[in-house]
């Protein structure tokens, strides 16, 4: 049976999404930052993104998407996975055990204290890794939809 | 101590450039290491010698009680000169034999691995660093007997090798840790000092189970035929590993746990039935084959077994017995293998009925492999004639079955006689054959270490005090459980051991002497090898294979219903035995404190559920399941879990996108199931919900212990520098877990990834495939881009036009 095709080209979704997208991955970030303290991380910070993504495919089209984002989704996940993994390893050097949290603060000019920690860049990962892994299955189907 | 152990590993990961360094020698610079172990471990022999043990620890996992710990006693000192001396001929005589193959780098990387694995093995203190270390010696030697890795022959080899050794492996661990209950310790030195072992309620089944894993790694009846097979490694390999050490660690296991599971008559009969059934198995199908190794193969297959049953007598004199049948033959087999290289390597002989006449061209060798199997032979005045006498003896006086024991020995020694013979008279004299490869002695990197060896053994027969004083004694010893009394002698008087083994060599020569016609005479055994052990594992590995092909179309039959009626059917059974036997099903539900919102929301899901099972669209259905999401996320954010709400509406709304780019895919919406299906699928459903249901009241019902809410709602400020403690749990307190979630994420993009892909054909499969991919795709992109510049310039010029 011949797949349905529906024009999803809409001019309100459309222009909306252009203007709707740099704030979604805005806040994505703001949620990733905020999250040790308010409610967010990296894991709704990465869902965030990728929806906002995702938003970009059905207002425009695949490969629109696709050229934001610039590099394959699997790679993101990749990079991900190494940024997770490579937070577990600063403890050993001041001999503390696997994976306890490290913190480091530092005293900008401008903006003040400036807190950086083991977790944070494991929130990192764990953003990248879910955007990536999102994207990963969203763009093989429109792909493979697109073909 | 560790450095010792380690610096094998850490050679081996360099091994492939040194080896690029060293060219042609590159054997030689390798062996500096073991030669320097050697003499490491020499340097500790005035200590042991004199009954005394070292002892090194070093924390490994200081959290599980776990640690590195080594222990250096007669016994364990005794192989590890084995291992770094025939170690260190084995490496130069690899580099020599091997020179011309191209995975040269790769096989110094393996075998001094397996060395490091191997020290490991009869150093560990600790039974789980034993066990490790064990398990690493088997999948070096899978690595080394299917080093040639293009011959299906050879792959399939190294997997017989891998599979049985491996099944005993498991029981081993099983049996180790059953002892480490028992004795209330896992390391050696503490079990083998603890009392009542043999007693315990485990005993019987901690016993089998590491008697199952020695014998298989070291090839007793019926899982000998691994070894002969393994014999499709390169020479050097078979020299080292399957004749003078891997093979052994089964017996030096059977050794080092003597004093503690010992001496029962469990021991007493298991040892000596299947040592002595090997023996004769092994001297039996050696005296029948031709080929060169086939031969060495199956006499170390009988030394084995003899060995087991040595340490099943368990007296003294088959203590000493053992660790002097055990050097004996390391000595002896090892020059023997490398001469069979040399043979291969010099001659082109595979085999010992292509060759004669062969000790005018290779004078050399002929001594080395003379001398060599006269100690095989026992013969006086050699180290195995020294052997011999002490086997013949613990036989004699052993406290049960002595007259079939001594039957067996004599009939077993007869044979040995046979092979000694064959190896020793057949390819180096007589008329001169033919051979594939023009005869000559071969340079000294391979004529060392057999040379060495074989000298060894006559000096050690014609002064015995040396090699007993120095470590036998200890060695024997650390195997009793106490210092022995009695000393080798080349010469003990004529008696009964000396009369029997005289009779032997007679009978043996007699033998040679109408070899082809016993050959014959044996052929039945063609026949029998028909249901023999090896015929049984290949069924059984078909067998399992059938099995896992049966149970993958049952279970794995690519309908989703399917699967769901399995997962969800035992998830009702098992969960439900439980919650039954165990909660009694005490719920204690009320409605007090129920609030108008939260009843609102509890209708809105009910009622999305109904509509989305009855409604008989796909859209409809998807919404509906949107809308019980987002209900659920409302529960969620009511109960102040705002993380697991705010993730839950974003799930919803990617699942929603998700479904959005399938349904295209999905043909239109019928029912196609029949209504009995319906009610079954209905019925599962239902069972589902109603158990998650009960279940989930029980366990808020019946906490018993204490929730560790509050552990992290305390730490979560001071120890993780967090407020939101959702988010200080999964990136710090459990972000050991929140690791693996993320890689089980990556698993199943790259599972999506690769499945579509397949579907449709464009997954790159090699390099050049996904380089041609990658040029294809470029191309369109820049064909694109210039078919969009081209439309851009006609719409300008059109647009010009027109104004």
């Amino acid at each position: 049976m011949k797949p349905r095709r529906f024009n999803m080209r809409s001019l309100i979704l459309n222009t909306g999404s252009s203007l709707l997208l740099p704030l979604l991955v805005l806040f994505s970030l703001f949620l990733l930052l905020r999250g040790h303290d308010e409610p967010g991380g990296g894991f709704i910070g990465g869902l965030v993104a990728a929806a906002a993504v995702a938003l970009k495919l059905f207002a425009e089209d695949y490969k629109a998407a696709r050229d934001m984002l610039r590099v394959h989704p699997l790679q993101l996940v990749g990079i991900g996975l190494v940024l997770a993994a490579v937070a577990s390893l600063p403890p050993l050097f001041v001999g503390e055990s696997f994976f306890t949290a490290q913190w480091w603060s530092l005293d900008l000019p401008i903006f003040g204290e400036l807190k950086l920690s083991t977790p944070l860049l494991f929130d990192i990962g764990v953003f990248l890794g879910v955007i990536g892994t999102v994207l990963t299955v969203v763009f093989t189907l429109a792909e493979a939809e697109h073909s | 101590m560790l450095i010792a152990v380690l610096s094998c590993f850490i050679l081996a990961c360099f091994a492939p450039w040194l080896h690029r360094l060293g060219g042609r020698h590159s054997g030689w610079l390798l062996a500096l290491l073991p030669a320097t172990l050697f003499a490491y471990f020499a340097s500790m022999l005035p200590t042991i010698s004199q009954g005394q043990s070292l002892q090194f620890a070093y924390a490994w996992f200081p959290g599980m009680g776990i640690q590195l710990s080594f222990l250096v006693d007669g016994l364990s000192l005794l192989f590890a000169l084995l291992i770094t001396g025939i170690g260190f001929f084995i490496l130069a005589y690899g580099g020599r034999y091997l020179e011309k193959h191209k995975d040269l780098g790769r096989f110094f990387v393996f075998l001094l691995g397996f060395m490091g694995s191997m020290l490991g093995v009869v150093l560990s203190d600790n039974l789980i660093s034993l066990f490790v270390f064990w398990e690493l010696t088997t999948v070096t030697s899978f690595m080394l007997i299917g080093f040639n890795h293009e011959q299906e022959d050879a792959r399939k080899k190294a997997h017989q090798g891998l599979m049985i050794t491996v099944m005993g492996g498991l029981a081993l661990m099983t049996g180790f840790i059953m002892l480490g209950m028992a004795a209330g310790s896992y390391e050696l030195s503490t079990i083998l000092n603890s009392d009542g072992l043999t007693e315990h309620a485990l005993y019987l089944p901690m016993l089998l189970l590491i008697l199952l894993g020695a014998f298989t790694k070291s090839a007793q009846a019926p899982f000998h035929f691994w070894l002969p097979n393994a014999m499709a490694a390169p020479t050097p390999v078979s020299a080292y590993l399957h004749s003078a050490t891997m093979v052994k660690a089964g017996v030096y296991l059977l050794a080092r746990l003597n004093p503690g599971l010992g001496g029962t008559d469990t021991w007493l009969l298991m040892l000596t039935l299947f040592g002595a059934l090997t023996m004769l198995t092994g001297i039996f199908l050696a005296s029948r084959a031709t080929g060169v190794k086939k031969v060495l193969a199956y006499s170390t297959v009988m030394a084995l077994g003899t060995l087991t049953m040595l340490l099943g007598l368990g007296t003294e004199t088959a203590a000493l017995a053992a660790v002097t049948f055990l050097l004996a033959h390391a000595l002896y087999k090892g020059a023997l293998f490398m001469v069979a290289g040399i043979l291969d390597h010099s001659a082109g002989v595979k085999d010992f009925t292509q060759a004669g006449g062969l000790r005018h061209s290779m004078p050399k060798t002929t001594v080395v492999a003379v001398l060599a199997s006269l100690s095989l032979a026992g013969i006086i005045p050699l180290f195995g004639f020294v052997g011999k006498e002490l086997l013949l003896e613990a036989v004699l006086s052993a406290s049960k079955w002595h007259i079939g024991l001594t039957i067996a020995t004599v009939i077993a020694n007869i044979l040995v006689v046979l092979v000694a013979a064959i190896v020793a008279l057949q390819p180096w004299f007589g008329a001169v054959v033919e051979t594939p490869k023009k005869p000559h002695d071969p340079d000294i990197a391979l004529l060392i270490g057999p040379a060495v060896l074989a000298t060894l053994g006559l000096v050690f027969g014609l002064m015995p005090f040396i090699a007993d004083k120095g470590l036998l004694a200890a060695a024997a010893g650390a195997v009793y459980g106490q210092p022995v009394e009695l000393y080798l002698a080349l010469w003990h008087g004529i008696n009964l051991p000396l009369m029997l083994s005289l009779s032997s060599l007679l009978l043996g020569l007699l033998l040679f002497k109408v070899w082809s016609g016993w050959r014959q005479l044996t052929n039945f055994m063609h026949s029998a090898e028909k249901i023999g052990p090896e015929v049984v594992y290949e069924r059984l590995m078909l067998g399992m294979t059938q099995f896992a092909a049966w149970q993958t179309n049952t279970l794995q039959n690519g309908y989703l219903r399917n699967y769901l009626i399995t997962t969800l059917g035992t998830v009702i059974i098992v969960v439900g035995w439980a919650l039954l036997r165990v909660n009694q099903l005490e719920l204690n539900i009320s409605f007090q404190d129920m609030r108008v919102h939260e009843v609102a929301i509890a209708v809105l899901l009910i009622f999305s559920a109904l509509i989305a099972v009855l409604v008989r669209s796909f859209l409809a259905a998807v919404a509906m399941l949107g809308a019980l999401g987002f209900g659920v996320a409302l529960l969620y954010v009511f109960f102040s879990a705002i993380d697991v709400g705010i993730t839950q509406v974003l799930v919803e709304t990617i699942t929603v996108l998700l479904l959005v780019l399938v349904l295209y895919r999905l043909p239109e919406f019928r029912s196609l199931s029949s209504t009995a299906n319906r009610i079954r699928d209905a019925i599962i459903a239902g069972m589902t919900g109603l158990l998650m249901t009960i279940l989930i009241l029980a366990i808020t019902g019946a906490r018993q212990l204490e929730g560790i809410s509050d552990y992290f709602l305390q730490n979560s400020g001071p120890l993780g520098h967090g407020r939101n403690i959702v988010n200080v749990i999964l990136v710090d307190f459990r972000a050991l877990d929140t690791l693996g979630e993320i890689f089980v994420l990556a698993l199943v993009a790259i599972g999506v990834y690769a499945m579509i892909h397949l579907r449709t054909g464009a997954l790159p499969v090699t390099n050049s495939d996904r380089r041609a991919a990658f040029n294809l795709r470029r191309t369109q992109k820049d064909k694109a881009k210039a078919d969009a510049k081209a439309e851009a310039d006609a719409s300008a010029v059109a647009s010009k036009g027109e104004e």
